[in-house]
């Protein structure tokens, strides 16, 4: 964990030079505590100094990057056990799960899946990760062309899985450019699973059956200078696979124990056969600290709520997250249709849209810029109010879709009402209900 | 190497409370550690699912939901028979939809009828839980108090504009009372407060701290259960000790994507897509710190419990 500024400068020369900028050590070494200053910056460090703080300053639980390109993705870097303490900061990977005993058709259907199955959410793409390559056959060269066919048919990040280290070198060979991660070093194959990672540099994951020997091998991949590392305790069972996330997580960030400060993969494919539980276990590996999960197969109503449970989990606790703002169609509305409006806070976009969906009326929801705030709180901030919304609404467009000029507010916006009539000449103003629940009774009676 | 597996310091323990009663009453909470944490402490008490019966024909519900009740929905009576006979329910949650003032508006003496009709039928404890509309439920849950006394229900939401009426009823009939606050941590202890000073004995109260399924702000409910039980379990903070219940499955089948047919925009099967977004929307509540589960479709009923025996396998 990060030193203070008065740990910091106790090994600073202490000599207020002022080469690094600022006049004395001890405010470099402030700065340096507030992430404000580089290290570098200091002419006169002892190399001695250099490496206790750098070893004090690295993250408890290190970055590590997988794949490259669009389809790059980190996992790891967390500093918080509570996501209301601080954001958690690289959301769980989420891997499916192919193999050289499945027909070309399976293979190229997970590819298809893993390509096509994609969500638009507040404006973010939610997908799987990565396609986790598990060799069966035992057969080098058969892994190899697995590794090419999938290599060719996406950009997907990849994990080579096989403990054989003649399997991992034909896959890494076809893509170590990509930078897969490799799966896995154990106690068997160490040393040659730490040559193959050295010579490819690619991040590479630890397979052990208890934390001691977790630890053991990833100081062997450290001594030899790999520190890209993922970790896989080796539990298969719900409760253990669970805990043991919790004490890696806790080992790491408490105890600041470095052997355990890696990113894990958890592997919900081998915790049961019932595809739906198997989901329930992934959800469970992302609340609860996996870095990387691989399911068996990837099922539309499977990875939808997983990507989004993610989204939730993940979100800022200190920022909301807002949707982009314009005119919303909803259920083929014509010139005749309703036409509301609401801020732009996630939340209540995806509330008033669901409601009006399930209306059946045909409408146009107007989503106002209002900086991620929700109705009070943005008319609290000034940030929906009539003069603002007057003005959204004549430049949104929406006046040349309806034939009338009717609009409905919120139900808490109800004191905008009569601003609004001023400012916007020939509208009609009219007060919605204040909970979004009851805007589908409200749209129906509006006959 | 001997690796020291790091330990939560707990102060405090979660209150014990009995629900029900004869030989069907459950207890619920005891916990002395973060859920599931049991390599630092006990979970005497494992969370309970309480199946969702509605007191009028369900309105909106997806196929999905409707199909495993189609034959029972016109009979509150039957349908609870039901989710104690065919599914195994341990609890039952009464959603008196029917007095909406915005829907049915149907009043308290008929409700109150409706409400004897299930607790007689049924032994496993029983939840009732209003409209959310203050005026309507002190009038409904008043009367519902009063006509099934030495029932020992489970009364549901009290909030800070109609704890008062709804919790007096409760004291003099010996019901438990549900506190009700808009997710936030805050809120919530005040009303705790405020029920235990009208009189609320601490083992006749559980909070319900307002729930959202997975895409509709599960995360807000998320953090505020996992603070309520840092509050309670490493803060000593006893008014917030209380057991947690969360009224869930009424939030996810609600939800847009629940309704949107097979294969629409790659969200996979319909059924198994609402199945999936309720069991997940559960284990985020129990891995948060919920005692009790209000949920509805069996077959997400049936996957949550195995999670909960998986975890706290011996």
């Amino acid at each position: 964990m990060a030193l203070t500024g008065i740990q910091i400068f106790k090994l600073l020369p202490k000599t207020n030079c002022g080469k690094c900028g600022v006049p004395t050590c001890l405010a470099f070494a402030m700065n340096l505590a507030a992430g404000k200053a580089e290290l570098s910056a200091c002419p006169f460090i002892t190399e001695e100094a250099k490496a206790q703080l750098a070893e004090a300053s690295a993250p408890p639980i290190r970055p590590v990057v997988i794949g490259t390109g669009t389809a790059t993705f980190k996992v790891g870097g967390e500093t918080v056990l509570f996501r209301h303490e601080k954001k958690f900061e690289n959301p769980t990977g989420i891997a499916v799960l192919v193999t050289d005993a499945m027909s070309d058709d399976e293979v190229m259907n997970r590819i298809d899946k893993f390509n096509k199955y994609t969500y638009e959410r507040v404006g973010l793409k939610l997908r799987a990760n990565a396609i986790a390559v598990k060799s069966i056959s035992d057969d080098p060269s058969k892994f190899g062309a697995l590794v090419e066919k999938i290599f060719k048919a996406t950009d997907g990040a990849l994990i080579l899985v096989s403990e054989r280290p003649e399997i991992l070198a034909a896959g890494l060979k076809v893509c170590a450019n990509r930078k897969p991660l490799i799966y896995a070093a154990t106690k068997v194959n160490v040393e040659a699973v730490t040559r193959l990672a050295k010579e490819n540099s690619c991040p590479v994951a630890v397979k052990g059956s208890n934390f001691d020997e977790v630890a053991e091998l990833t100081g062997i991949l450290n001594k030899a200078g790999i520190n890209d590392i993922v970790i896989d305790s080796g539990s298969r069972t719900v409760k253990q696979a669970f805990q043991d996330q919790i004490i890696i997580r806790g080992l790491a960030l408490q105890k600041k124990f470095k052997p355990l400060g890696y990113p894990t993969i958890a592997f919900p494919c081998e915790m049961t056969d019932n595809p739906m539980k198997e989901g329930l276990i992934a959800s469970m590996f992302i609340a609860k600290y996996a870095g990387i999960i691989v399911l068996s197969d990837l099922k539309g109503e499977v990875l939808f709520p997983l990507a989004v449970e993610r989204l939730n989990i993940f979100t800022d606790p200190q920022r909301p997250l807002a949707t982009t703002p314009g005119i919303y169609e909803i259920g083929n509305p014509d010139g005749n249709s309703p036409v509301l409006i609401t801020t732009n806070f996630s939340l209540t976009y995806f509330i008033v849209s669901g409601e009006i969906e399930s209306s059946k009326v045909p409408s146009y929801l107007l989503i106002m810029d209002t900086e991620g705030l929700s109705v009070l709180t943005a008319w609290a901030a000034g940030k929906f109010v009539a003069d603002l919304m007057a003005t959204f609404v004549k430049k949104s467009g929406i006046e040349d879709k309806i034939k009338h000029r009717k609009l409905i507010i919120p139900g808490y916006s109800a004191s905008e009402s009569g601003g609004l009539e001023e400012e916007l000449k020939g509208w009609e103003i009219m007060v919605g209900p204040r909970e979004g629940s009851h805007i589908p009774a409200y749209l129906r009676n509006l006959k | 190497m001997a690796i020291e597996i790091p330990r939560t310091s707990y102060s405090g323990k979660i209150r014990e409370i009995k629900l029900g009663k004869g030989d069907k009453a459950i207890t619920v909470g005891g916990e002395d550690s973060y859920p599931f944490y049991l390599f630092e402490g006990t979970m005497p008490h494992k969370p309970r699912i309480a199946m969702e019966v509605c007191d009028s024909p369900p309105q909106e519900w997806p196929e999905a939901a409707i199909e495993p009740f189609a034959d029972v929905v016109n009979d509150p009576v039957a349908w609870a028979k039901k989710c104690v006979q065919t599914y195994g329910a341990e609890m039952i949650a009464l959603q008196l939809v029917g007095t909406d003032p915005n829907g049915m508006d149907r009043g308290p003496d008929e409700t109150a009828d409706i409400v004897k009709k299930v607790a007689d039928a049924i032994d496993v404890p029983l939840i009732v839980w209003g409209t959310a509309n203050h005026e309507k439920d002190s009038q409904v849950l008043t009367k519902v108090c009063e006509v099934c006394q030495d029932k020992r229900l489970i009364i549901g939401p009290l909030e800070e504009k109609d704890y008062k009426k709804i919790a007096a009823a409760a004291i003099a009939y010996k019901h438990t009372v549900v506190a009700s606050s808009p997710i936030d941590i805050n809120l919530a202890k005040q009303l705790n407060i405020l029920l235990g000073n009208l009189g609320v004995a601490d083992d006749m109260l559980l909070v319900d701290p307002t729930v959202s399924g997975i895409g509709y702000g599960m995360e807000y409910c998320y953090s505020v259960m996992e603070r309520m039980r840092m509050a309670g379990l490493t803060q000593q903070d006893e008014k917030l000790q209380v057991p947690i219940i969360c009224n869930l499955g009424k939030e996810v089948w609600k939800s847009k994507e629940v309704h949107l047919p097979d294969n629409e925009n790659n969200m996979g099967n319909a059924r198994n897509r609402g199945i999936l977004l309720e069991a997940m929307s559960a284990m985020a509540m129990l891995l948060a710190g919920g005692d009790i589960i209000i949920m509805r479709h069996p077959e997400a009923i049936k996957l949550i419990k195995e999670m909960i025996t998986d975890l706290t396998a011996k």
